[in-house]
């Protein structure tokens, strides 16, 4: 036994001590219990990863049975394989660090003590995700997870906008949420089960009488989960919203860890994907889109961390483009170094409002390289990460993706480019509107705390030099290895495109600041569309959310229960009040009238049945 | 005289002997009205053992004439389907007994007495085993009930109760005279007797009879439960009466309904359920999205309490008429969960209520930030009614949609948006009422919560936990119980049906 359940026990256990007795601890009690049980938990991973090497099978641990119906049954099962491992790294490790960086963020918020309880518990629940050996408990952690992100979203919970953002994620994510649902009972009528191993096992040995068409559906409606979760189109719209949670929040559940949950359970499911090159093609298709989508959205908007928030949503889109041509261990690759730079800019950004006393819009920055250098340096470095230079972490998983879309069809690798060249525009936007040209806001910037500024260096490193951890050669057992094209023009391509949208973004804000105002004004009515997010909200509101508020408050509240029903039950009343005065006694109100109706009425009934009865 | 004879006797004796207290000293009626529903609790716990080792059969078994002519028996028993629904009755009226401590000051006796007289009724009604003694118990667990809204209850007290009695009495009418056509007949009430004389074919209804029969009981369950159109009763009923009331209405009685479903309609007429299947399930699918709907745009706390509790209890009917294990298990586990979590819920509600004067969601607000505690409870609670995994009501619904997406993946497509809906309405309200800057009424009103107060909501917080997380410790009984009434249901399966339970079995 090597204990993997203590990997999620420390949090929780962290969570249990901070939210019920957090109210009273002084706050370094709260930071031991809170960033111990963190850091407890990354080096049980460890001790448990190293104890289990090469690690070439699954290993896994029964606990008790959860749910047992006839047949039909789940186990509170955990399990780790190569998979497993990556992402047990990344979330302890990239959350360790996010829950130091906290003790300084968070060091003047009311509810100190709340934050962390909640960020335990989140981590406990994404634990549990991925550790999980089966579908059940997979959703166990993918539920709890949601729950997370509602409650940090909603953690200003005096602001109306925070809590509005909250319940969006969450309801959103449920849609999706019945997706997934749907297609774990498919499963468990198609398979008898939802154990990872059992399910897979039949796939592959089975695949030939299991009918095509099951395998696609289940497929499809597990993607629908992944949507919601991992903020694809039709259901990325939470996301962006979901900035108003705190900054380190939107680092470690909105950016590194959670929302990669759909590409990592639709990893999981690669042996059923692989049966469906249907499934597969819609996969990448809605990752394309996404990233496009989500892209273009980024180029315009002015508050920071929506900036970072629609670049997320088209990475996402990224990694289920990988996942669509095949390349899994790309797809989870891209997982990793994202994890590092995305975690990073969200950090660098927090830094850099924590600076300037909560200030977020990029229109009231400016000139800050020299006022925050350490922000500014590491900043820097996720920068280049994301916008894909060489030889820094971006790049490496990139490239991946991009070779293999190119090897399943070459269109999705220029359409791949191009966002590329996107990514790498609107962030050094940002980067050049915050940090270069003149001050243009009234706050008097401060550089950060140490206990801030020590992880953001360290998550700097891993931007840097993280794409030399060779996740897809430790993946290839798993997923067999990537069929990419080895084409250095390609790479060249790819490169010229990122480097293109980074010397863009300099002639734009650095050399020639008034040219985006003169091309924002000459598309006129485009860049509103694009800037307004293409009313994508607008629309769900107006077509959704309206009509079945409205509705059910008119239609059905208003007219079928009042109308209908309660008008047929008093009109029955009604119809006894004008059948005479004697009839009346029904609504009397006096019970022992009623009793007396009761007993003559049974007595009634009594006789008329004994006599039919008898008849026969 | 065995354990479940004892049950039955305590709380109808308490009944009296806490009318014969003195009037004056309501904190002694309170203390004993409490002692007396902790025995009945205490005693209800050594069901568990003979039952667990047993469950398909039935223990504590008593079987003695009552009226001579016509037979009539005083035939009780319990077993897996019926355990925990007992239980559930006696672990709810102590807290009953607790959260009206403050709430209840006039009539104390009376109501006290009502609320252990209609203790007597509910677990009356889960252990009878003879027809006519299963309508005996129905019709005593309704008049207390009348008394609690109508007496106890708000505003529109009198309106709410007679159109409870009416609507109930309505059906119970129709189920008497279906008994009184089964014991002309068969010449018995004897429920287990019926069943085994039906499976010789000692006893045969011609098909338009059983169609009759069945339509009657149903009638009647479907009207407790409550079944969409049929449910207008129910807003009405929780939004006038106590907490105390709402709690036991919610949580028990409403599970009368289904568990007659279970108990007479399934084992009595098994064709004629699988041939009227069909538009139960619509009816039951349509009342889980339109309670959902309904419940959202609730302005009153405890009415959308109720139209959640037409959402919820919608699952219920489904995975009844699913007639797969699965559906069935999740059926009776969420008949449990539902009685939890939806009282947890009143009781929450009446809290506030006893605070602020007040169930409007528009004259709450930023409770968050004056009762901290009691804001966790109410999140914690509506989290298990949304069905939030290691939560009790997540594995009922996840049993119950397994079972309509083995009937029919539609049905369970239709069913699941009610899950999405749930969280809609749960949500908006804890937004409204708990989140947002307090205003001063809230902040000079609300305060946290008390020892006593702690006492009686820990325990349903508790049990929310354990149900989600071990629901092993209940099921067992359930599910083999509910084997054997499928059993019955399935004996002469369709041909199509029977090939996909047996894919299913692999």
């Amino acid at each position: 036994m090597h204990h993997l359940w203590l990997i999620p026990a420390f949090p929780l256990a962290g969570f249990l001590v901070n939210g019920i007795a957090g109210r009273r601890l002084p706050k370094p009690l709260i930071n031991a219990f809170a960033v111990g049980s963190v850091l407890l938990s990354f080096l049980w991973v460890l001790k448990v990863l190293s104890g289990l090497q090469p690690l070439e099978s699954a290993y896994t641990e029964r606990y008790f049975t959860w749910i047992q119906s006839g047949a039909f049954q789940v186990g509170f099962d955990f399990m780790v394989d190569r998979l497993t491992a990556v992402m047990l790294l990344v979330v302890t490790g990239v959350g360790l660090l996010i829950h130091i960086y906290s003790i300084g963020y968070m060091a003047h918020e009311h509810g100190y003590d709340r934050f962390f309880a909640y960020l335990n518990l989140f981590m406990f629940f994404m634990l549990v995700l991925v550790l999980a050996a089966n579908y059940l408990v997979l959703f166990i952690g993918w539920e709890g997870v949601g729950l997370c992100s509602y409650l940090l979203i909603g953690f200003y919970y005096l602001k109306k906008s925070a809590t509005d953002a909250g319940k969006k994620a969450f309801v959103v994510n449920r849609v999706g949420d019945l997706g997934f649902s749907l297609g774990m009972f498919l499963t468990a009528l198609t398979f008898g089960s939802l154990d990872f191993a059992a399910v897979f096992g039949r796939a592959q040995a089975e695949s030939a009488a299991l009918n095509p068409q099951t395998i696609t559906l289940i497929c499809l409606l597990l993607l629908v989960g992944a949507t919601g979760k991992s903020a694809q189109v039709p259901l990325y719209v939470w996301l962006p919203d979901a900035m108003e949670g705190p900054t380190p929040v939107s680092a470690l559940i909105h950016a590194a860890t959670m929302v990669t949950a759909g590409v990592y359970m639709v990893a999981r499911s690669a042996p059923l994907y692989n049966l469906s090159p249907a499934a597969m093609e819609v996969v990448a298709v809605v990752g394309l889109i996404t990233a496009v989508l989500a892209a273009t959205i980024g180029l315009t908007q002015y508050d920071i961390k929506r900036v970072f928030a629609y670049s997320t949503v088209s990475q996402l889109g990224y990694m289920f483009l990988a996942l669509g041509v095949g390349a899994y261990s790309a797809a989870v690759f891209h997982i990793v170094t994202h994890a590092f730079f995305k975690a990073l800019l969200f950090l660098g950004a927090g830094s850099v409002i924590h600076a300037l006393g909560g200030e977020q819009d990029l229109r009231m920055m400016g000139g800050l390289r020299s006022k925050i250098p350490v922000t500014f340096t590491v900043l820097l470095a996720a920068a280049v990460a994301i916008a894909g230079v060489p030889p820094f972490s971006g790049f490496h998983s990139k490239d991946a993706i991009l070779l293999a879309a190119y090897a399943h069809a070459p269109w999705l690798y220029w359409v791949g480019v191009a966002t590329a060249a996107m990514t790498a525009f609107y962030v050094f936007r940002a980067i050049f509107l915050c940090f270069f040209g003149s001050y243009r806001g009234d706050a008097h910037p401060h550089e950060s705390p140490l206990v801030m500024t020590l992880p953001l260096g360290v998550l700097a490193l891993l931007s840097l030099a993280g794409g030399y951890f060779n996740v897809p050669h430790y993946l290839a057992p798993l997923f067999g290895a990537d069929h990419g094209a080895h084409d250095e023009r390609l790479v060249f391509i790819s490169v010229a495109a990122g480097v293109g949208g980074i010397l863009l973004a300099w002639l734009f804000y650095v050399a020639a600041p008034s040219l985006p105002d003169r091309i924002a004004n000459t598309l006129g009515g485009v860049y509103r569309m694009v800037y307004n997010k293409y009313y994508v909200d607008e629309a769900y509101d107006a077509l959704i959310v309206h009509p079945i508020r409205d509705g059910s408050r008119a239609l059905l509240w208003g007219v079928v229960d009042a109308k209908l029903v309660d008008g047929a039950v008093n009109g029955v009343g009604a119809l006894a009040r004008a059948a005479g005065a004697g009839l009346r006694q029904w609504q009397s109100g006096y019970i022992r009238r009623y009793a007396a109706w009761v007993v003559l009425g049974s007595a009634a009934i009594v006789a008329v049945a004994a006599f039919w009865g008898g008849m026969r | 005289m065995n354990l479940l004879d004892i049950l039955l006797l305590i709380p109808a004796a308490g009944a009296l002997i806490t009318l014969a207290l003195p009037g004056d000293n309501p904190g002694l009626v309170r203390k004993f009205a409490l002692f007396v529903s902790l025995v009945v609790f205490l005693f209800s716990l050594g069901l568990i053992g003979p039952v667990r080792a047993n469950p398909a059969a039935y223990s504590f078994e008593t079987n003695v004439p009552w009226i001579e002519s016509p037979a009539i028996r005083y035939h009780v028993g319990v077993d897996g389907l019926s355990l925990w629904l007992v239980i559930l009755s006696t672990f709810l009226t102590p807290i009953c007994v607790l959260v009206s401590w403050r709430h209840i000051e006039d009539r104390v006796k009376e109501f006290h007495a009502f609320l252990l007289f209609l203790l007597f009724g509910v677990i009356g009604v889960f252990v009878a085993l003879d027809l006519f003694l299963f309508f005996v118990f129905w019709e005593v667990s309704l008049v207390p009930m009348y008394f609690l809204i109508g007496i106890w209850g708000h505003d529109r007290r009198i309106y709410a109760a007679v159109k409870f009695f009416l609507y109930t009495m309505a059906g119970s009418a129709l189920m008497l005279a279906a008994m009184i056509w089964i014991f002309n007949r068969a010449g018995t009430f004897d429920l287990p007797l019926l069943v085994d004389m039906l499976k010789t074919g000692q006893l045969r209804f011609t098909a338009q009879e059983a169609q009759w029969l069945f339509l009657a009981f149903f009638l009647a369950f479907a009207i407790k439960v409550p079944l969409f159109p049929l449910h207008t009763w129910l807003p009405d009923a929780h939004g006038e009466a106590p907490t105390a009331g709402s709690v036991m209405l919610a949580s028990v009685l409403l599970k009368l309904g289904t568990y007659g479903l279970v108990r007479v309609s399934l084992p009595l007429f098994p064709d004629a359920a699988r041939n009227n299947a069909g538009w139960i399930i619509a009816l039951a699918i349509a009342g889980i999205i339109y309670g959902a709907l309904v419940a959202m745009v609730q302005p009153n706390m405890k009415r959308l309490v109720a139209y959640s509790s037409v959402s919820h209890l919608g699952f219920v009917v489904l995975g009844i008429f699913t007639f797969t294990q699965a559906g069935l298990d999740g059926a009776v586990y969420q008949m449990l969960n539902h009685g939890i979590s939806t009282g947890a819920l009143f009781i929450l509600v009446g809290l506030l209520y006893e605070r602020r004067h007040s169930l409007e969601i528009a004259d709450y607000g930023g409770v968050g930030s004056v009762a901290p505690w009691l804001s966790t409870m109410f999140v914690i609670t509506s989290l298990a009614s949304v069905g939030l995994p290691m939560l009790n009501n997540f594995v009922g619904e996840f049993l119950v949609l397994l079972g309509a997406a083995q009937t029919k993946l539609l049905y369970a497509v239709l069913a699941g948006t009610g899950v999405i809906f749930s969280a809609v309405y749960m949500l908006w309200l804890v937004q409204r009422a708990f989140y947002g800057p307090a205003p001063e009424a809230v902040r000079h009103h609300v305060t946290d919560m008390n020892g006593r107060e702690w006492a009686l909501v820990m325990p349903l917080i508790v049990m929310m936990v354990w149900m989600g997380v071990g629901p092993q410790t209940f099921l067992p009984p359930v599910s083999q119980q509910s084997r054997q009434t499928l059993e019955m249901v399935l004996e002469k399966p369709a041909p199509q049906k029977s090939a996909q339970e047996v894919a299913h079995a692999r």
